[in-house]
């Protein structure tokens, strides 16, 4: 495929904004079970809230360059029966909702107050935006994992790392923006931004490990019909491309490929591991875990880049030759 | 059950490209609007077509065969890319099994077309709109042709019948039979779509002839005249006797 940055800057933005409210969560729940003392309600749960909806709506904003009609897009609701980009499209501004009702709610000092009714209101609109966080993960993951064809994403490891990648990302910018106005949280943050830097680390080998070794279903004998061992296309009816061609394939040298298969493993997961564990002395400045976000997400661009990349459509078979 | 397909017979195609320029001068003339060309005329031409003309090369060299394979929608039976569509716009036509897309709706999210193994579906360039073969539902229907014009555009091109079309559901309809009979088969059987469209494999075409077949024997200029001649009111027999 060729990889469209309107798509990769989607999915990566989108899961920063789940994974911060995912960690903001996390801080209520420890906090309702006695864990943790409360935060600053006011500054750290409306201005993560808002943090979180703005790398949403901005993943939003890029998805709509990725499509030929924008003014059309509302149409998209109508087939959440079959089409999982369908749910997507109607889980994600639910979720922006429920974020943006959540922060509200917090700014009007709901949460904290001694309005039973108001908390007891807080928590379910929380517990449902994490709900819908965790849906949104699943319906994300799934508009890559349910194409049976592109066999590099057909797989559940798509889903886990869509949910993990994700994940990561916002506990790390947690742990930077929790280190300005809740230090002491930071630490909880950083810790679990670690684990899951290691936990996705295994998940993200383990699909390129698989992605290595997959043995195409389709052949240019299937596809033709023609089994004899050796049928050459020598013109693909075109003769200076077409949407097939330039939708298709990356054009990138091999080299280009796997230099980025290297590097992005270095962004995302070892120099972010490296950062978050010295952050974590006692000597490190705050500022010093927004650079690690910064570095990882950066990381994690050139991730997606290369998850579209690698993933070869069968109809590439019949598109080898212009001429 | 009413489905539509062409079935393409390899063995008489000749890769002259005909139906590719009749599918495109019809369908860009029509009411859903005209299909991209981008630099027609320049080094890097580009463009929207429903159907391309493919050149296969078969075998090492010098023991070649050229094999020209037309490529369009197959139409599937269960066609992989109408549930994907998050609007509705790709959809199967329930009466005849056509597989079409609702310009009006479609978003452009090129979603559909990463759901088809086959790269039926082009985005055209100028309108952004996923568009793809539609059988010429628009010669097919239209009551104002002649009945034997109501054929895609293609199969009317076509000068040496490679293409034929017609209800593949119907087991006595000439692409039924010419499956049936000549070895049709689909393309990418292991996905479970179940295209529509077939296609009929190349054969190889010898012809045995032995010496006498090249000369008759009983060359009727010459040996005519010395073979009985029955009366008119007699039978006559072929070979034996000059009626």
């Amino acid at each position: 495929m060729n990889p469209a940055f309107s798509v990769i800057f989607l999915t990566t933005l989108i899961g920063v904004g789940q994974g911060l409210f995912l960690a903001l969560y996390t801080a209520r729940v420890l906090v309702f079970v006695g864990a943790i003392a409360l935060p600053d309600s006011r500054s750290f749960f409306v201005l993560g809230s808002a943090i979180s909806l703005f790398f949403l709506a901005s993943g939003l904003t890029a998805s709509f360059f990725h499509l030929g009609h924008p003014e059309r897009a509302w149409r998209a609701v109508m087939k959440w029966r079959t089409s999982w980009l369908s749910r997507e499209v109607i889980v994600l501004p639910v979720f922006m909702l429920t974020v943006f009702l959540y922060g509200l709610m917090c700014y009007l000092g709901w949460q904290s107050g001694s309005n039973r009714i108001a908390q007891g209101v807080v928590e379910t609109i929380g517990a449902l935006a994490a709900v819908l966080c965790i849906v949104l993960f699943i319906c994300t993951g799934m508009v890559y994992a349910s194409i049976r064809f592109l066999q590099e994403w057909a797989s559940p490891l798509t889903l886990i790392n869509y949910f993990l990648l994700g994940s990561m990302s916002g506990y790390t910018l947690a742990a930077g923006f929790s280190a300005f106005l809740a230090p002491h949280l930071m630490r909880m943050y950083a810790c679990i931004a670690f684990s899951l830097i290691v936990i996705s680390f295994m998940t993200r080998v383990a699909s390129l490990y698989r992605n290595a070794r997959i043995r195409p279903c389709s052949t240019v004998q299937t596809a033709t019909g023609i089994y004899h061992p050796k049928v050459v296309q020598k013109a693909q009816g075109s003769m200076g491309g077409s949407f097939n061609t330039r939708h298709y394939f990356h054009g990138k040298t091999r080299q280009v490929i796997r230099s980025v298969k290297w590097i992005f493993p270095v962004l995302v997961f070892v120099l972010p591991a490296l950062l978050l564990a010295g952050s974590l002395s006692d000597i490190a400045h705050p500022f010093l875990l927004i650079v690690t976000f910064v570095i990882q997400y950066v990381g994690l661009l050139a991730e997606r880049w290369f998850f579209f990349a690698q993933a070869n459509h069968p109809q590439n078979l019949y598109y080898q030759q212009v001429s | 059950m009413t489905q539509l397909a062409l079935v393409i017979d390899l063995n008489v195609c000749v890769g002259c490209h005909a139906c590719v320029t009749s599918c495109k001068s019809w369908n860009t003339s029509g009411s859903a609007g005209p299909l991209a060309d981008a630099n027609p005329y320049g080094a890097d031409p580009s463009g929207t077509f429903f159907n391309r003309v493919q050149t296969y090369e078969v075998g090492q060299f010098p023991d070649t065969e050229t094999v020209h394979f037309p490529k369009s929608c197959l139409h599937c039976e269960d066609p992989p890319c109408v549930p994907v569509c998050p609007t509705g716009a790709s959809y199967k036509r329930e009466s005849d099994g056509v597989v079409l897309v609702d310009y009006d709706k479609c978003i452009g999210c090129n979603y559909c077309s990463w759901a088809c193994p086959y790269g039926a579906r082009e985005l055209d360039e100028h309108r952004k709109e996923m568009s793809k073969c539609t059988l010429c539902v628009d010669r097919i229907d239209n009551e104002a042709l002649p009945k034997d014009d109501r054929k895609p555009a293609c199969v009317m091109a076509c000068p040496t019948q490679a293409r034929l079309f017609g209800d593949i559901h119907d087991p006595a309809s000439e692409v039924s039979v010419a499956i049936r009979e000549q070895g049709g088969y689909q393309l990418m059987p292991e996905w479970g779509t179940r295209p529509s469209n077939h296609y009929l494999p190349r054969r190889k075409m010898v012809i045995q002839l032995q010496d006498d077949q090249a000369g008759r024997v009983d060359n009727p200029l010459k040996v005519d005249g010395k073979l009985l001649k029955p009366r008119i009111d007699e039978p006559a027999l072929d070979d034996v006797t000059s009626w």
